[in-house]
């Protein structure tokens, strides 16, 4: 793990990278904290443990490139650029968030960050990932479209339509398959027979990964590879990112279904200090550089979640809104 | 003056195909079987389109009616105008996550956010005995979500000025084609099509004593029953909706409180169709205007059946609506 130093991109990357990861982790545990107390009801699945795929992921993608994501996914989108009080506000429900509190955790869009799509629906990032990464083969804009899913998806119908159908098209676009080993509550190896997520590639005739998805070195390279195959126009790529979720499948599930001892195990190979020791270890950054930006974005973090609570409710009318491009007469 | 040319709605949806890839570039039409390669649609509608815009503009697909909606959805939020058909009707069925869940709802969801111009062609109808998978008309199940638009025609003109409206409306539209009215010929329309517009129903048969609402291949079955009845000296007015979401309730209303009696016919299941709901509109606008019951006739509820005697007895005939007519006047 990390023991490949010449693999390692600039250290403005390293540190952008651990960036995204501060981010996701200090989002996560003030979700948590805002939900414990009381704060905030919204239903919640913790990304917390998965943090190093979408930050290496991202620091590969342009401003302009798409991802599309699941619900568990407030990692992948600010990995991506979707700003925290857009986010929060929508998590509360507030007129002030990105959808106007209209699609809630489970449903966060940001065009301008390419945050095109959350979708609530195991299996459904894919077949649309493919549509974004349409546009961009036919318009020929040179964008990258990632499709973000979990293991369990890879048994749906939806997966084996949009991988076939990216590979016989050639389609910008790569597929991200964040493998926490279980599907909900079932274990990855009682609901699927393949040995691997990244097997089921061969099947498309695209390259299939299965890397350490808690190693952000290994990460970050093979998303570049992918993502650099994708933008020169010679198809997608199937990732299997092996990883670990610390809170359940969704948040305040008492996780009977798991081994205590592999969840404290895993818990205790937490990738995020793992990975900012080694910064400091390896020269790339020192833990002043760290502490100050982990507290600048703490701060960050409490400030959106304040004006989020504080902000206004949306308008009853805007259920008559957005349903078509016209709204509705009252 | 020379009599109007005729022409069959495969032709005149050939042709809005064709005006409409000409006219914007950000028209892509895909689906099983479009392309000429494979003969431009298994009954021929995209027939010359791939030939004369190419192959990124328009492909054929793999059999995966997921991808398809998904790549029509995904591509319609960054600008393109997608055109997906469905080969048959019934086969939404294998995407109806795609359709409900994300084409229906990702505008309302996104807060606006991502706009969502694409168009499902499916076709459908019983008389061709294609039996119980490939015949049904689903109108009502797409009419009870919101966020979809329904279109439908009953004559070649019209296929072409609706088929027109719906590619370029910027909501999701569900236009629905009937097979076996594909080869009957009509007046052709103007060249170039004019668009009809959505949401505006047409008065095909004027008449003071009864309305007959109705749309797509029921609109030939009320006119037959009208010219019948108009032997005994009864005068139908028969309404064409055009379009079943949203529907016309003004040209409806305005022509019920014109006659005082209304019969309500489709092709589609008769319980929990659209028949119902027009009729409720009618009786909780109108009642004191109503010399009597709103009618509906439609399908029993029953599977499409392939033996030729059950289909004909299927399918709501000249018969039944003029007996509904009969009844409506008692």
């Amino acid at each position: 793990m990390m023991n490949q130093t010449a693999l390692a991109p600039a250290r403005d990357v390293l540190v952008d990278m651990y960036r995204k990861m501060s981010l996701a982790k200090h989002n996560d545990e003030k979700a948590r904290k805002v939900i414990m107390n009381g704060q905030l009801q919204m239903i919640y699945y913790s990304p917390r443990g998965q943090e190093v795929i979408p930050a290496a992921v991202s620091v590969n993608l342009t401003d302009e490139d798409y991802i599309c994501t699941i619900y568990r996914g407030t990692h992948d989108m600010l990995a991506k650029g979707v700003p925290l009080d857009l986010l929060w506000a929508e998590m509360a429900g507030k007129a002030t968030g990105a959808c106007k509190g209209k699609g809630g955790p489970m449903h966060i869009t940001h065009p301008e960050s390419g945050c095109m799509l959350t979708t609530g629906i195991v299996g459904s990032s894919m077949p649309i990932a493919n549509g974004l990464a349409l546009a961009s083969q036919i318009k020929g804009d040179g964008r990258v479209t990632v499709a973000y899913f979990g293991d369990a998806a890879s048994n749906i119908g939806a997966f084996h339509e949009a991988l076939n159908m990216a590979a016989v098209w050639k389609l910008p676009v790569v597929f991200v398959c964040q493998n926490n080993l279980f599907g909900e509550h079932t274990r990855y190896e009682k609901a699927t027979a393949a040995a691997s997520v990244a097997d089921r590639a061969q099947s498309y005739q695209m390259p299939g990964y299965r890397v350490d998805g808690n190693d952000p070195i290994e990460m970050y390279n093979v998303a570049k590879k992918a993502i650099e195959r994708a933008r020169a126009g010679e198809g997608p790529t199937l990732i299997e990112a092996m990883t670990f979720r610390f809170f359940g499948h969704v948040f305040g599930d008492a996780d009977g279904y798991m081994d205590p001892e592999e969840k404290k195990a895993a818990m205790d190979n937490d990738p995020f200090p793992r990975y900012r020791d080694w910064l400091i270890a390896e020269g790339h950054s020192t833990e002043a550089e760290l502490d100050d930006m982990d507290a600048t974005i703490v701060a960050e973090i409490n400030t959106a979640v304040e004006s989020a609570l504080a902000a206004p409710w949306p308008d009853v009318s805007e259920l008559r809104k957005d349903v078509f491009s016209t709204e509705l007469p009252a | 003056m020379s009599q109007p040319k005729k022409v069959t709605p495969l032709e005149t949806i050939n042709a809005a195909l064709h005006q409409a890839m000409e006219a914007d570039s950000s028209v892509i039409l895909f689906g099983e079987d479009v392309a000429d390669p494979e003969e431009g649609g298994v009954n021929g509608a995209s027939r010359g389109l791939s030939t004369k815009f190419g192959d990124s503009r328009v492909r054929s697909t793999p059999i995966s009616e997921q991808a398809i909606i998904g790549a029509a959805v995904g591509s319609a939020m960054v600008g393109m105008r997608p055109i997906a058909e469905i080969m048959l009707m019934n086969f939404t069925t294998v995407a109806m996550d795609m359709i409900i869940n994300h084409a229906a709802k990702l505008r309302f969801m996104s807060g606006g956010q991502t706009a969502m111009p694409l168009t499902i062609r499916v076709t459908t109808g019983a008389g061709f005995s294609t039996a119980g998978q490939h015949s049904d008309y689903l109108e009502a199940w797409f009419a009870h979500t919101p966020g979809l638009k329904v279109v439908t025609y009953s004559n070649a003109a019209d296929a072409a000025g609706l088929l027109l409206s719906s590619i370029f409306d910027d909501d999701p539209v569900i236009f629905i084609e009937n097979l076996p009215g594909y080869w009957v010929k009509g007046d052709a329309p103007v060249m170039p099509i004019e668009p009809i517009p959505l949401g505006k129903a047409a008065i095909v048969r004027e008449g003071s004593d009864v309305t007959v609402v109705t749309y797509g291949p029921q609109v030939a079955v009320a006119m037959n029953a009208a010219e019948k009845l108009s032997k005994d000296g009864i005068d139908v007015e028969v309404l064409d909706l055009r379009t079943i979401v949203p529907w016309d309730r003004d040209a409806v209303l305005s022509s019920v409180a014109k006659t005082g009696r209304a019969v309500v016919t489709h092709e589609a299941v008769k319980a929990f169709g659209v028949g119902a709901e027009i009729s409720s509109v009618i009786h909780e606008e109108l009642f004191s205007q109503l010399k009597a019951p709103v009618q509906r006739v439609g399908a029993p509820s029953s599977t499409v059946p392939y033996s030729k005697p059950l289909e004909m007895a299927f399918i709501p005939s000249v018969e039944k609506v003029e007996a509904a007519i009969r009844k409506a006047l008692a």
